[in-house]
């Protein structure tokens, strides 16, 4: 099996929220919850760089050890996914998390949380594939239909990829050596312990 | 998991810094570095950067101090707080069965002086039945997952979890109204006095069976109690009402920070109840009156508080 990551070049990430729209539109995501976000570092300066950033879908998931309910998983293809019918919207998997993936509806006033939503590499939750149910409450599950997740798929640079992570690692690396310089595979020395080298 | 006992202050260190200065040390000057660990090196805080999201939570990118965060919740914090709620009953159970009841030496007298009055009392019983919620719905949180989930399963683990994260950010309402009304009704009897330090000196009587040190209306226990439920109440109302109120105070390392101490504070004073629970029941002979009815036995006032009796005498109470 596979083990799935997310990777975001960021000598090629044009900040054209493509994958942003993208994730919105396939999912159907609510007002007010982003899966996927561009966050632009030294904004009109001297090494400006942008970054595609959602759930990296970690080889030891900070928000799995939090959650006092449990109610995160992790499948054969090393995607964490989450049951919105156990989530009890507390918020601990936020505080943890080094990407700020989980998001959260506003339900009722003040801080008061809804169940949470993040992104699930496209392949949905915890019930049956592509029924009725599952879209509404986790969007689209592309991995059942055999196809990777379409943020990356729609990115104009290929600047983000998704897939098995020594597939994109390898086509990160070749990058690197042919153009000879390189700002790092973003957030992998956070989200996979060995994946620091890349 | 364990990080050790340094882990835990550094980690408050840690957040501590990074509450008082998020975002200071300006990445605005600075070029991306080469890899992750040297970025992590080189900001030793979040990484920040502007988002087109009208969120400014939005913006950090990455936040490393997350691993940190979970390592010390679930690692120090729980076990910490776990043997020292373990180690809590134990002694209690132990002196139990070495002391036993604390019986009135004197015998009961069948006469009754009014010890609490109604006030009194309703601001104890909303203060204890709210903490008792508070208490069992947060230990949930902490080791519901470990010791109640594999009883009842997922589904209704996360029913009884949601009521009882409803209950908790309910109940704590009247709880600090509770604590706020006894500070104000019983703040000038809790005054530390030489009295007291008799009291210390003789372990209030508590081991030795006859001894009775003089005290007021609260003996120096007591009034140990007092401010460690009062000096409590503040830290668990402060950082909870931060964390019911997420980002509207404070930023993210503010919100890590303030769901340790909340859940540390939370512990150490269910720990500190559980042993005012005990002697204020089973543990003691006539104590239970005070709270329940109010009125206490005389002879059990004159060996308990005995200044306190002689005050309410002079004053033309019913002795």
């Amino acid at each position: 099996m596979a083990r799935m990551k997310f990777l975001c070049d960021s000598e090629r990430c044009v900040e054209c929220n493509a994958c942003v729209t993208a994730c919105k539109n396939e999912h159907e995501v609510p007002w007010g919850i982003n899966r996927r976000r561009v966050v632009t570092l030294n904004d009109g300066q001297k090494g400006e760089r942008s970054i595609s950033m959602a759930c990296m879908h970690c080889e030891d998931a900070p928000c799995m050890a939090v959650c006092p309910v449990d109610c995160f998983y992790k499948t054969d293809d090393g995607v964490v996914l989450h049951s919105k019918d156990l989530c009890i919207g507390c918020g601990y998997c936020f505080y943890a998390c080094p990407f700020g993936a989980p998001q959260y509806p506003q339900v009722g006033n003040f801080g008061s949380r809804g169940k949470m939503d993040k992104c699930t590499f496209c392949a949905g939750g915890p019930e049956a594939d592509n029924t009725k149910e599952e879209y509404a409450k986790y969007g689209a599950n592309r991995l059942a239909e055999g196809k990777l997740p379409l943020c990356a798929e729609m990115c104009s640079t290929k600047a983000l990829l998704a897939g098995d992570g020594d597939v994109i690692a390898d086509i990160y690396k070749q990058r690197v050596a042919r153009r000879g310089y390189g700002s790092g595979a973003w957030g992998w020395a956070t989200a996979y312990k060995t994946g620091s080298s890349a | 998991m364990t990080i050790g006992k340094g882990g835990i202050l550094g980690a408050v260190l840690l957040t501590l810094v990074l509450l008082f200065a998020p975002f200071a040390s300006g990445l605005a000057q600075q070029a991306p570095p080469a890899n992750d660990a040297a970025l992590i090196e080189q900001l030793k805080g979040p990484l920040a950067g502007r988002v087109s999201i009208p969120d400014a939570k939005s913006g950090l990118l990455i936040q490393p101090q997350g691993r940190d965060w979970r390592q010390t919740l679930e690692g120090p914090v729980k076990a910490g707080g776990g043997w020292l709620l373990i180690l809590s009953v134990v002694a209690i159970a132990l002196f139990m069965a070495i002391r036993g009841r604390i019986k009135v030496d004197s015998g009961l007298s069948g006469r009754t002086i009014e010890r609490f009055n109604g006030i009194e009392r309703f601001a104890h019983w909303l203060t204890a039945v709210c903490f008792i919620v508070l208490g069992l719905s947060g230990l949930n949180l902490s080791f519901g997952k470990s010791l109640i989930l594999p009883l009842i399963g997922p589904e209704a683990f996360t029913g009884l979890s949601t009521f009882g994260k409803l209950a908790h950010n309910y109940l704590s309402f009247p709880f600090v109204f509770g604590v706020l009304l006894m500070a104000v009704l019983w703040i000038r009897h809790n005054i530390f006095t030489g009295v007291d330090m008799q009291w210390f000196r003789q372990g209030g009587g508590l081991f030795s069976r006859g001894v009775h040190p003089p005290a007021g209306k609260f003996n120096g226990g007591q009034k140990v109690i007092f401010w460690l439920v009062v000096l409590g109440a503040i830290v668990l109302a402060v950082s909870g009402y931060i964390l019911m109120f997420p980002f509207y105070f404070t930023d993210m390392a503010g919100m890590q920070l303030s769901l340790i101490v909340h859940a540390i504070a939370g512990m150490v004073m269910v720990a500190v109840i559980l042993g005012h629970i005990y002697i204020g029941s089973i543990g003691m002979e006539g104590a239970f009156d005070a709270m329940g009815t109010g009125q206490v036995d005389v002879n059990w006032a004159r060996e308990h508080h005995s200044l306190w009796v002689k005050e309410q005498s002079r004053a033309g109470g019913e002795d």
